[in-house]
């Protein structure tokens, strides 16, 4: 495949959460407010995108029976890195984000990623792909958090973006979007029109 | 007949090549709404009943007007009017709105994706329209309602195919949704009260005080609640019964509701099976509570006002569960809904039984929903074809092994 190919194919068309469905739970949780949506997002990212150039390059010197545990190490390590580095520069996002950083290492992506394609293939692509992928999560988890984060608190970023005006005028935030089966919805909603555009994915 | 000339008339212009075939479904909405069809099957054997899915949901609209002209009544006379027809026509004045926003814009919905889709327009939303604002307190404002019936019908019926294959019942999911999502303004002691400056300009003015009342808690939260000097005797039983208390503007009168059970099973539109095991669901589940609950009075004497509390509502006699809240307007109206409900008849029964069950159990142990029947019928229609399931499989096993004994 294409290297460009590689890199936006995971943004729409293969896209982790709304069509392999991985890493749901996380995009459920974590996805209240935009700011801690962005950093897990790129958190997983970031994990994704080195253990996938670390098993590439380590994919020849692994005997496949024991590739399991060495791919864990691997993540694991990369996921203290992140954890260590949020607590020490983004502790309140940290602490929002609380279990949801270390539990990283079991999200579906990062495994799947080095399971389906580091495994085999050269560094640079496995290293590109990781990216895509990951950030093809981070814009998921962005749009949902972006449409939680407006309807069910008023706000951006922390930001108000409703005025007070609509307030005393009446409106009230929907309480029901800080609750997860909401995000269930609004993905629910986003595969939908994905889907409607992407007439090959429609189950027949 | 002028209006089916006319409708020949136009007729051509929406059909397949006309100007407006585009419009075609809205058409066909309107013409079938005016006129029974008259197109006859052509090949094949099929017995066609005169009972169609609109003759249905116009019954079910019918049952549902005794619930809705007293539930006008009360919320005038919980304002302070006196006179029975100034109470009604306040009470007319205030829930109308609902209404028309909810038809509009659930039908408004239902005729966007008819004609996006090429269906044809069904009715099942005659009845959801209906329904969404009796089980909705009046102090919901309009938008509100109008986002929780864009939400029922878009996300739990149209995403599932529309009218028949909804797994939710689309009408308490509007009510689920502007509960969760507007807690404030569904629930609490002003929700339930008309507090608008209408009367004023209706020229009707409330006895005693000459203000409007505007708050009260209702007997189910105060059963909850424990705290508040709310006691489950006779004179309450009957102002429950009859319905002169606050709630959700159709569900206050137990005996309007039941009216409208006696035409629904007249007809044979609603399952007695499933009214009746709901009942009987809740009752059972109030004399479990009965035999386990522990005498308030016998409790040590640094148990907190909540133990106290559960305590003294594990004590309320059974029969007040029906009575109280939206339990009957629920078994009656929402849990027989045809689509949502089990198939089967046995089915019917451990369905009932259980929505009646789950219903107690949440008022009666989780202080926080004091109203169960809505989270237990909305459980249990997840549950429905798993509850079906099992029962086909069942029978297929029992006829398998007659066959074996045959052998």
């Amino acid at each position: 495949m294409k290297l460009s190919k590689n890199f936006t194919n995971p943004l729409a068309a293969n896209n982790p959460v709304i069509v392999q469905i991985l890493g749901i739970c996380s995009a459920l949780a974590v996805t209240v407010q935009l700011k801690p949506a962005l950093v897990m997002g790129l958190s997983v990212t970031f994990v994704c995108a080195f253990s996938n150039l670390v098993m590439s390059l380590l994919r020849n010197g692994v005997p496949s029976r024991i590739r399991i545990i060495v791919q864990l190490v691997v993540i694991a390590t990369l996921v203290i890195v992140v954890d260590q580095f949020l607590r020490a520069f983004m502790f309140d996002v940290s602490k929002q984000l609380s279990v949801y950083v270390g539990l990283i290492i079991t999200n579906c992506i990062v495994m799947g990623r080095v399971e389906a394609f580091a495994l085999g293939n050269k560094p640079w692509a496995s290293f590109v792909d990781g990216v895509s992928n990951g950030l093809g999560y981070t814009l998921i988890l962005v749009i949902v958090a972006f449409f939680r984060e407006l309807c069910g608190s008023g706000k951006l970023f922390g930001m108000e973006i409703i005025p007070q005006g609509a307030y005393e005028a009446g409106y009230m935030n929907n309480g029901l979007f800080l609750f997860p089966p909401m995000a269930l919805i609004i993905i629910g909603c986003i595969i939908w029109i994905h889907r409607s555009f992407n007439k090959d994915l429609q189950e027949k | 007949m002028g209006l089916r000339k006319f409708v020949d008339k136009i007729k051509p212009t929406f059909s397949e090549g006309g100007k407006l075939s585009f419009l075609h479904s809205t058409f066909e909405g309107f013409e079938t709404f005016l006129y029974a069809p008259n197109t006859v099957t052509k090949r094949g054997a099929h017995i066609r009943d005169c009972n169609d899915i609109k003759r249905v949901m116009i019954t079910v609209v019918v049952a549902l007007i005794p619930a809705m002209l007293f539930g006008m009544y009360n919320l005038g006379r919980m304002a302070g009017f006196t006179g029975m027809w100034d109470a009604f026509l306040f009470g007319l004045v205030e829930m109308l709105p609902m209404i028309v926003v909810s038809y509009v814009v659930g039908l408004s919905i239902e005729f966007a994706f008819a004609q996006v889709r090429r269906h044809e327009i069904n009715e099942g939303f005659l009845v959801t329209g209906l329904l969404i604002p009796l089980v909705m307190p009046i102090g919901v404002p309009l938008w509100v309602v109008a986002l929780s019936t864009a939400f029922a019908v878009i996300i739990g019926k149209e995403v599932f195919g529309g009218t028949g294959m909804n797994v939710f019942n689309p009408a308490l999911l509007a009510r689920a949704f502007a509960f969760f999502g507007y807690t404030s303004s569904m629930s609490g002691e002003t929700a339930w009260y008309a507090g608008g400056t209408v009367h004023k300009w209706l020229g009707l003015t409330p006895a005693g005080t000459g203000e409007v009342m505007t708050s009260g808690a209702t007997p189910l939260a105060q059963l909850g609640d424990g705290a508040a000097a709310y006691t489950a005797d006779w004179s309450n039983f009957q102002d429950a019964f009859f319905g002169f208390i606050p709630g959700s503007m159709g569900e206050t009168s137990t005996l309007a509701i039941l009216i409208g059970a006696v035409i629904l099973l007249f007809t044979g539109v609603a399952s007695w099976r499933t009214m009746i095991s709901v009942f009987a669901g809740g009752l059972l589940m109030g004399l479990v509570f009965n035999l386990v609950g522990a005498d308030p009075a016998s409790l040590p004497a640094d148990a907190t006002p909540e133990a106290i509390a559960r305590a003294e509502y594990m004590n309320v006699p059974a029969y007040w569960h029906l009575v109280v809240g939206g339990f009957a307007f629920g078994a009656v109206f929402m849990a027989t809904d045809p689509v949502t409900s089990a198939q089967t008849n046995t089915g019917k029964w451990i369905y009932g039984l259980m929505v009646g069950m789950l219903a107690v159990l949440i008022r009666v142990i989780n202080p926080a929903y004091p109203e169960g029947m809505m989270l237990s019928i909305l459980f249990m229609n997840a549950l429905a074809p798993l509850i079906d399931y099992f029962v086909v499989e069942r029978n297929i096993a029992r006829r398998k092994k007659l066959i074996k004994n045959v052998k």
